[in-house]
């Protein structure tokens, strides 16, 4: 693994950059985009959560579920030169999966049947957790989609972000499932739904001693509603679990140097290996470092050099900062070395934190710049 | 105790990914336990970063998953955290939808044998998860009962605070606003009586209280200022505090930060001066924001010098905490 992490990524079609909330992985997975874009390649860069600078940094203004391309003109000065391109998109749970819906639907009565089920709005809409699978119906479109060579996916910013892995899995799963199957036999009378009551019938009646009648009829009207769709979300599961063992996906965990951060990024990567999915590399950002040949200069002789210049009062506060700057790069790289033993990376992409937040081109340009000459042998 | 926020039963801290909720539930545990109380920090979903900041694990990146034990197959369990010089106690346990489900059936069917039928089968487990808003009121009504005066776990003592580390932002929305969504569509059944009680103690803002963390950076501002309006729109919930983590001391006045950028651009050392003023100026245009964009009263905790918190640190916080706390009551 000791190739720079770009270069790793030379023949991908799909990169997902996974990792905890807060590190930067939105801006990571603009950046690895630009760079791939400017080794020629027509790239399009789903975000799940991005700043408005960011939008604004790719002068889109705002982003949307559909991809829209980067001004090639604003790309050429960061080298980015046909047949390169970028786009950008947000991704939009409720048009992602309103689009599966119809997509799926065998004709438009069963289409209207669920989009207009009050349950279908609770679990597609956001607030229902929906990010983790629309992010890979979203991928599986793009993909295949001949505008782009590659697809940079960033997922949803929580501990269970890795679920979108098996999402596809556990909707087929389930629509074929015995719980969606008893709750369909119900009322039906004939031998098959006898056979489908039978053993469930003691769930079914928990659940509706619980959470009531309404409740249980509402769920089986809406798995009804569902039902001719199950070959659809079967088959579409079949394609995502393809797409995302394909080797030409990879898989990017990015971090922080933080202790918690560190933590979740080590579990992220020790979740790949236990559902055998590639590790491509590790990025780690935010991470404060010494200038070189500074190194031994210490706060003490910063005031000594600097009164003369600064007065006294501004050279102790310019000295402080440089004794804490000192203390957390030696931390940081500490964390970083550790990070990359534990994560089986040789060569982590090291990026230097910034002095401000992305909010145009040249910014994003200078943490790709970053990115790609900040591999560091841990 | 002078910290009002503290006398609720309640206290629900959340935020946008990645601001240092942890933190500021284990720093808010801290300063009631040290004024006597016996304090629960509840987790949801297997995670153990409060018990990890108050008790370091040998192995900092892979953490002792022995050590998050939800339930011993029967109840949840509540560790108790071995911490200095405090008169009270504190407490974490770590809360899953699927060991509160299993909890609640033990509790309400008849014999114990049929609920871990139940509980352990494929079935009706898939419909649980299956139905929306479920799962979150089963781990949401397993924190409301740690919270409660009477504890209806036989032979638990009760706390005098839970402080609930929830999820961020979005996922906290639903998961509070689940009682109250339950109760509604589900008009008859247990679920939906249960989510009466609970909606009742979440909206109630003597026993109840939100904490929104965030930090100085305009993702996190923008994500605390529309959770708060949520969670008032869509849960009832009072949301009593902002606290932003890790702010820079800006310490460099306007004239020093233009001789900064004048003076030696090659220096390093001024270098990293121009852009920690950069930046602590950037965050108080933030932290304005904030304070402009929230009708809760936001108070400041300071940026660690290092990264790497542990029991000291929190209890640095815990201080910082407690005097901002303190001068919002004072108020």
């Amino acid at each position: 693994m000791s190739a720079q992490l770009v270069d790793r990524l030379d023949d991908a079609r799909v990169v997902v950059c996974a990792g905890p909330g807060g590190v930067g992985k939105t801006t990571t997975a603009a950046a690895l985009g630009l760079a791939l874009a400017g080794r020629g390649r027509r790239v399009a860069v789903v975000t799940i959560d991005p700043a408005r600078r960011l939008a604004d940094a790719l002068g889109l203004g705002t982003l949307s579920n559909d991809p829209e391309r980067v001004d090639p003109e604003r790309l050429a000065g960061l080298g980015v030169a046909p047949p390169g391109e970028l786009w950008a998109s947000m991704l939009d749970p409720q048009r992602t999966f309103d689009g599966l819906i119809d997509e799926l639907s065998p004709d438009a009565a069963t289409r209207e049947r669920v989009l207009q089920n009050p349950l279908y709005r609770q679990i597609s809409g956001a607030a229902g957790g929906s990010h983790e699978f629309t992010a890979v119906a979203r991928l599986h479109d793009l993909v295949a989609d001949p505008r782009f060579d590659v697809v940079v996916l960033d997922t949803p910013p929580s501990r269970n972000a890795l679920d979108f892995l098996d999402a596809p899995d556990r909707i087929a799963g389930f629509l074929e499932g015995r719980a969606v199957q008893a709750l369909l036999g119900q009322g039906r009378t004939g031998f098959a739904a006898r056979l489908a009551r039978r053993g469930t019938g003691l769930a079914l009646s928990a659940l509706q001693r619980l959470t009531g009648v309404d409740v249980v009829r509402d769920l089986a009207t809406f798995f009804e509603a569902l039902g001719p769709l199950t070959d659809g979300f079967a088959a579409r599961a079949v394609a995502v679990r393809s797409i995302l063992r394909d080797e030409r996906t990879r898989f990017v965990v990015v971090s922080g140097p933080g202790p918690i951060p560190a933590a979740e990024a080590v579990f992220f990567r020790d979740h790949l290996r236990t559902v055998g999915m590639p590790f491509t590399g590790l990025v780690v950002n935010r991470v404060e470092t010494v200038a070189a040949g500074a190194e031994d200069r210490d706060g003490a002789a910063v005031v000594a050099e600097l009164s003369p210049v600064l007065g006294r009062d501004a050279a102790v506060k310019v000295g402080r900062t440089w004794d804490e700057h000192r203390e957390r790069a030696a931390r940081d790289a500490a964390a970083v070395a550790s990070l990359a033993a534990a994560t089986g990376d040789d060569r982590p992409a090291v990026v230097a934190a910034l002095d401000g937040e992305v909010f145009d081109l040249p910014a994003l340009g200078a943490i790709r710049d970053r990115l790609v000459a900040g591999s560091a042998r841990g | 105790m002078p910290v009002d926020l503290l006398q609720r039963r309640l206290v629900v801290v959340t935020g946008k990914g990645g601001v240092g909720k942890s933190t500021v539930a284990a720093a808010l545990g801290l300063i009631a336990a040290r004024a006597g109380r016996r304090v629960v920090v509840a987790e949801v979903g297997r995670r153990g970063d409060v018990l990890d900041t108050l008790d370091p694990p040998a192995d900092a990146l892979r953490g002792d998953p022995t050590r998050v034990t939800e339930d011993d197959g029967e109840r949840f369990v509540e560790r108790p955290v071995a911490l200095d010089g405090v008169a009270g106690s504190l407490h974490h346990v770590s809360i899953s939808p699927e060991a509160a489900l299993r909890e609640y059936l033990r509790d309400q069917l008849p014999i114990g044998a049929i609920a871990d039928l139940l509980g352990s089968g494929k079935v009706f487990t898939g419909l649980t998860a299956a139905t929306p808003g479920l799962r979150e009121l089963l781990a949401l009504g397993k924190v409301w009962e740690l919270a409660q005066p009477e504890r209806r776990t036989p032979g638990a003592q009760a706390y005098d605070l839970c402080v609930l580390d929830a999820p961020a932002s979005g996922h906290a929305v639903t998961m509070l606003g689940a009682p109250r969504q339950f109760a509604t569509t589900a008009r008859v059944g247990p679920v939906a009586r249960q989510g009466d009680i609970i909606a009742a103690t979440l909206t109630d803002a003597a026993a109840t209280a939100v904490v929104i963390v965030a930090t100085p950076e305009e993702l996190p501002v923008g994500e605390a200022i529309e959770l708060e309006e949520a969670l008032v729109d869509r849960t009832g919930l009072h949301v009593a505090a902002g606290v932003v983590n890790a702010v820079l001391p800006d310490r460099f006045s306007g004239a020093e930060r233009d001789a900064l950028r004048a003076g030696a651009p090659h220096d390093p050392a001024i270098a990293v001066a121009d852009a920690h003023a950069r930046r602590a100026h950037d965050q108080q245009r933030q932290l304005a924001r904030l304070r402009r964009g929230l009708r809760a009263p936001v108070l400041t905790l300071p940026s660690a010098a290092g990264r790497r918190l542990g029991p000291e640190d929190v209890g640095a916080l815990a201080d910082r905490l407690t005097q901002g706390l303190t001068r919002v009551a004072a108020s």
